[in-house]
C-alpha cells in the first residue's frame, strides 16, 4: 500500500509540497532574515525522524541581509553532497524561543527507499514497533 | 508584450519618459543630500551623476528589451584620509538601491583584518562570510592595498583577493565592491593585481579640501551637534584651519572634527570653571573665541595630542 506518493521523506516545513525552486527557497530565507534569525545549512544521510542533529555545512550565517549568500552555500552543499538530505534551519536566539523557528529540506537523494517497519514481541503478547531507514543499512561512509 | 524572461517589453515605436523614470527612482533626494552634506568634491559628485545617468538609461533600455549585460559597478575610491570616501560610499549604496542595482542597499565596511585570516585555511571562510554579509548591498574595503603584501610571500592576503575576484565576477548581480585607499598605494595595488584592475570599472579620485571648504564643513558639523560659533570663534577657526593644514598628520575633515571635539571640551571646562554664574541656553550652545584659541596649534604650532616637553607622555 502506498501511503506516501512519491515515497518522499516528509519532515520539516513544505515537505508535502513539490520541491521548492531556488526562488521559493530565497523567499523563505528572506522571511527568516527579516525576523533576524540565523540561517544555517545542514546535511545528513539518515532521514530517521528522531535524527535531530544533522551535520552543519560551513558555519551558521549571522547578520546577513540578503538570501543570495545562503543560496550560494546551499548550491555549494548540493554540489558537494548531491546524495544527501540537505535542510535549511533558521534559529531564533531571542529570549524565550532559543530554538529553530524554520526548518525545511532543500535537497533529497535521487532515490529515497523509505523505511522498514520493525516489530518486536514483548512480554504479554504486546507488540513494539519501530522504523529503520533503508538508507542507513550500510555503515556510515559506505552509503552514497 | 513579454520577453523570454517574462518582463514587459515596450514596442519599438513607443516612447518612454526619462524624466518620469528619474522622478520615480527618487534619486533626486540622494543627490540633494549629497550636495547638502558634502562640501566641495565637485569631480566626485559629477562622476556619481554620470554613473547614475548611465544606470537610469540602462534601465530604460531594458524596457525596450535591448539586452545589455548588467554594467560592472565595482568602484575604486582614492584620496587622502578624511576626504569623505566612506560617506560617499554610503550614498552610493543608497543610489544603487534606489535604481534597483542592489537589493538591500546596506553598506558593509571592512578592512584587511576582517578578510584575512591568521593561519592556513582561516582566510577563505572569513572572506566568504564577509561577502555573504555584504550580498544585496555594497562591500566597502577600506585601505584595500593592505590586502596585498608582496614582501611576504606567505601572506594570506592573496587568497582573499582571489576569492573576492571570483565573487566580483560570478555574483555581479548580488554584490558591488568599493575599494578605497591612498592614490599611490592603490595604483601600486592595481599594478600588481591586474585581475582586480580589469574588474573595477569606475575610479573616483577624491581631492583634498580647501580651507574655505573645511570651514563650511566645520559649520555643518557644529550645526549637526547643536552648537554655534560666536563671531570671534568663527574668525579664530578661519585662522586655525590653515595653521592646522601645515602641520603633519593632517587628515582633512577628520582633523577638523577632532579640533571641534577639543573645542567642545574647552567650552565645557570654561562653563564649569565659572559655575557660580547662571547659564542661558545660548551659553550652552555657543563656542567662544577662547575655546578655539586655546589650541596649542596657535601657541606652539604643535598638535594638541602631542606630549608637552618634559612632561611624562
Amino acid at each position: 500500500m502506498m501511503t506516501n506518493p512519491g515515497n518522499k521523506v516528509t519532515q520539516g516545513q513544505f515537505s508535502f509540497l513539490p520541491d521548492l525552486t531556488d526562488a521559493q527557497i530565497s523567499a523563505q530565507i528572506k522571511y527568516a532574515l527579516k525576523n533576524h534569525w540565523a540561517v544555517s545549512v545542514e546535511y545528513s544521510d539518515d532521514p530517521h525522524p528522531r535524527n535531530t542533529y544533522w551535520e552543519m555545512y560551513g558555519n551558521p550565517m549571522f547578520d546577513l541581509k540578503d538570501p543570495a549568500g545562503i543560496l550560494m552555500e546551499i548550491n555549494n552543499c548540493r554540489k558537494a553532497l548531491p546524495n544527501m538530505y540537505i535542510r535549511v534551519t533558521a534559529f531564533d536566539s531571542s529570549k524565550g524561543w532559543e530554538a529553530p523557528r524554520m526548518s525545511f529540506i532543500v535537497n533529497r537523494p535521487p532515490n529515497e527507499p523509505g523505511f522498514r517497519l520493525l516489530r518486536q514481541e514483548r512480554d504479554g503478547r504486546s507488540q513494539g514497533y519501530s522504523i529503520v531507514p533503508y538508507a542507513t543499512d550500510r555503515p556510515e561512509g559506505e552509503r552514497s | 508584450m513579454l520577453n523570454s524572461l517574462g518582463q514587459t517589453v515596450v514596442g519599438d515605436d513607443e516612447t518612454v519618459d526619462l524624466q518620469a523614470e528619474f522622478e520615480a527612482s527618487s534619486i533626486d533626494d540622494v543627490f540633494d543630500k549629497l550636495d547638502r552634506d558634502l562640501v566641495g568634491l565637485v569631480p566626485v559628485k559629477t562622476r556619481i551623476r554620470e554613473i547614475a545617468a548611465l544606470l537610469l538609461v540602462d534601465r530604460l533600455r531594458r524596457k525596450f528589451g535591448i539586452s545589455a549585460e548588467t554594467p560592472t559597478l565595482h568602484m575604486n575610491f582614492t584620496g587622502n584620509p578624511g576626504t569623505g570616501k566612506t560617506t560617499v560610499a554610503l550614498r552610493m549604496a543608497e543610489i544603487l538601491h534606489r535604481l534597483g542595482y542592489v537589493r538591500e542597499g546596506h553598506l558593509v565596511s571592512v578592512t584587511r583584518d576582517d578578510l584575512v585570516g591568521q593561519y592556513v585555511g582561516h582566510t577563505a571562510p572569513k572572506t566568504r562570510e564577509v561577502i555573504k554579509r555584504a550580498m544585496g548591498g555594497v562591500l566597502f574595503i577600506d585601505e584595500a592595498y593592505y590586502l596585498y603584501k608582496p614582501e611576504n610571500e606567505r601572506d594570506y592576503g592573496q587568497e582573499s583577493i582571489e576569492i573576492l575576484l571570483q565573487c566580483m565576477e560570478n555574483n555581479r548581480d548580488d554584490l558591488v565592491v568599493i575599494l578605497a585607499g591612498y592614490k599611490d598605494k592603490m595604483d601600486r595595488f592595481f599594478n600588481s593585481n591586474p585581475g582586480m584592475r580589469s574588474r573595477v570599472a569606475h575610479h573616483l579620485d577624491f581631492p583634498d579640501y580647501s580651507s574655505t571648504e573645511l570651514k563650511s564643513i566645520a559649520e555643518i558639523m557644529l550645526a549637526g551637534q547643536n552648537y554655534r560659533l560666536s563671531e570671534g570663534a568663527a574668525a579664530a577657526l578661519e585662522e586655525y584651519i590653515p595653521l592646522r593644514m601645515k602641520l603633519p598628520h593632517f587628515s582633512n575633515a577628520r582633523s577638523i572634527r577632532n579640533a571641534l571635539d577639543r573645542a567642545r571640551l574647552r567650552q565645557a571646562n570654561r562653563l564649569f570653571a565659572g559655575r557660580s554664574e547662571k547659564l542661558t541656553r545660548l551659553d550652552l550652545i555657543t563656542i567662544e573665541e577662547a575655546d578655539i584659541r586655546g589650541s596649542r596649534v596657535f601657541v606652539e604650532g604643535k598638535l594638541d595630542g602631542d606630549p608637552v616637553d618634559g612632561a611624562v607622555p
